[in-house]
């Protein structure tokens, strides 16, 4: 697994540190760029991000990484808002995304189905269900998962784990090479790290 | 490749279903920092280094601890520098999210903790003095990133003034002994409509005396605002733990001495509340 080359996008969203760190304990070291030609050779490439829907989008645009991620064969893995921006549109500031997957992404509501107060963000240890992908082997229905977020990508074919939070909602998405996870498996302990040593063993 | 995986288990015995809303209820240690060192002693049986927060930390992390607060003490430059030296190892160490505070008063001290690591910051002091700061940090890292962290007792502590009738609690700055005007529940509406993404609710009346949380404060400052509510202060019994949550509707606990001290392990604990219908992660 130390021979992998992971590359890490770089642009306007935080939390890059964590995953380089969560990485590491994995015994893997990753370069953190927005180089075109190093993302292409990478083995692996994570996008991560802590942030907003409506201010990445602009910079990934205005550095051609949009439609380069886009094209990219390897294993691909977006995390939290990097899976949101991995989706077709994000109610976040009303923002065309990559489309990789076609699906919304939209705000919690403020009240559930059965009028129960739903606090956002949406912050803390909740469970997967639906288990269905190589990203989720060796996990369990109910494993928890560190989730921090205020938008959710609506249930659909592509989604290969669900979390539900007032909603069912996409907690992992899965399409040819590109895998998301809604949750931060750089914080999510024991079942994190299971999940970030399947992605890089794909 | 499919059929590899344990579709069927049941979750059930994994998690009381207590909210219905899915969100399990967390449980914080907190660690107080001098100098790079924790301050309180601590009765863990696996450990070198008693005064090694990262140590410690790795060993909460592996006790099911949900989230871990650090709160540095030091009130010197250079122990400043020692505690942001500290936040990048924990984070290097650490799978679980942990809250740092202490002396954060602009975006350049938050900046420096999000550089090392931190999954969140808290401010107390620095919000009351600056009300603005709340704005700032939410603009600038997003609401997740900014935690504040309300001290209040009932009364003044120098009995300088009598609160109006239906104050509940009055805030207090400087580890819990200088009373401010700010009604406590007012307070944490403001800092809520600032952007603050997290309320940690210490009560000084309740604080150290291990005979439970303040489950009034806590109920109004729960009802007031539309964000997570971590209490602290009392916690002497898992059944306190269960009271804030039950009662008082607070959607953490955080506590100190007991887990140092080895008084209520995190997994006893969780057990325990788990026992008693409130979903806790196992």
């Amino acid at each position: 697994m130390s021979l992998k080359n992971v590359a890490i996008i770089k642009y306007n969203a935080g939390n890059i540190r964590s995953v380089l760190f969560a990485l590491e304990r994995l015994g893997v070291s990753a370069v953190v760029t927005d180089d075109h030609a190093i993302i292409r050779q990478a083995s692996h490439v994570i996008f991560p991000g802590v942030g907003a829907a409506n201010s990445a989008m602009p910079y990934l645009r205005e550095r051609g990484l949009d439609a380069l991620m886009k094209s990219l064969q390897q294993p691909f893995l977006g995390i939290c808002l990097g899976m949101q921006l991995m989706c077709r549109h994000s109610e976040e500031g009303d923002t065309p995304c990559l489309g990789i997957f076609d699906i919304g992404v939209k705000r919690f509501p403020a009240v559930e189905e059965h009028g129960q107060r739903l606090k956002t963000p949406h912050m803390g240890w909740n469970q997967l269900y639906n288990l269905r992908s190589p990203l989720m082997q060796g996990l369990h229905e109910g494993d928890f998962v560190y989730f921090v977020h205020s938008y959710y990508a609506e249930a659909a074919d592509a989604c290969v784990a669900t979390c539900r939070y007032g909603l069912p909602f996409s907690a992992s998405l899965h399409r040819d090479n590109f895998y998301g996870v809604q949750f931060h498996t750089e914080k999510s302990a024991a079942v994190g790290e299971k999940i970030l040593q399947n992605f890089l063993a794909l | 490749m499919e059929s590899s995986f344990d579709q069927q288990q049941q979750p059930a015995d994994r998690v009381a279903s207590g909210s219905g809303i899915g969100l399990t209820k967390r449980i914080i240690p907190c660690l107080d920092i001098k100098d790079g060192r924790t301050v309180k002693g601590v009765n863990f049986v696996n450990i070198r280094d008693a005064g090694d927060p990262v140590e410690l930390a790795i060993q909460y992390a592996a006790q099911g601890a949900d989230e871990l607060v650090f709160l540095d003490i030091t009130a010197t430059q250079e122990g400043r520098k020692t505690f942001a030296d500290l936040v990048l190892q924990i984070a290097r160490h650490i799978n679980i999210p942990f809250t740092v505070g202490g002396g954060i008063s602009s975006i350049d001290d938050a900046s420096r903790l999000l550089d090392a690591g931190a999954d969140k910051v808290s401010v107390n002091s620095s919000a009351v003095k600056r009300p603005e700061l709340v704005d700032e940090l939410a603009t600038e890292f997003g609401s997740q990133f900014v935690v504040v962290a309300i001290d209040t007792r009932s009364v003044p502590a120098d009995d300088s003034f009598v609160p109006a009738d239906g104050v509940l609690g009055i805030v207090h700055t400087h580890g819990g002994r200088k009373p401010t005007t700010l009604d406590t529940v007012a307070w944490a509406r403001e800092v809520y409509n600032r952007g603050a993404g997290e309320i940690l609710l210490t009560s000084m009346n309740t604080d150290g005396a291990k005979t439970g949380f303040d489950l009034v404060i806590t109920k109004a400052v729960v009802d007031a605002v539309d964000i997570p509510v971590i209490a602290s202060g009392g916690a002497g019994t898992a059944q306190h733990f269960a009271d804030v949550f039950m009662q008082a509707g607070a959607d953490a606990g955080l506590a100190a001495s007991i887990f140092h001290y080895g008084e209520i392990p995190v997994p006893v604990l969780k057990q325990y509340l788990a026992h008693h219908q409130i979903p806790v992660r196992l």
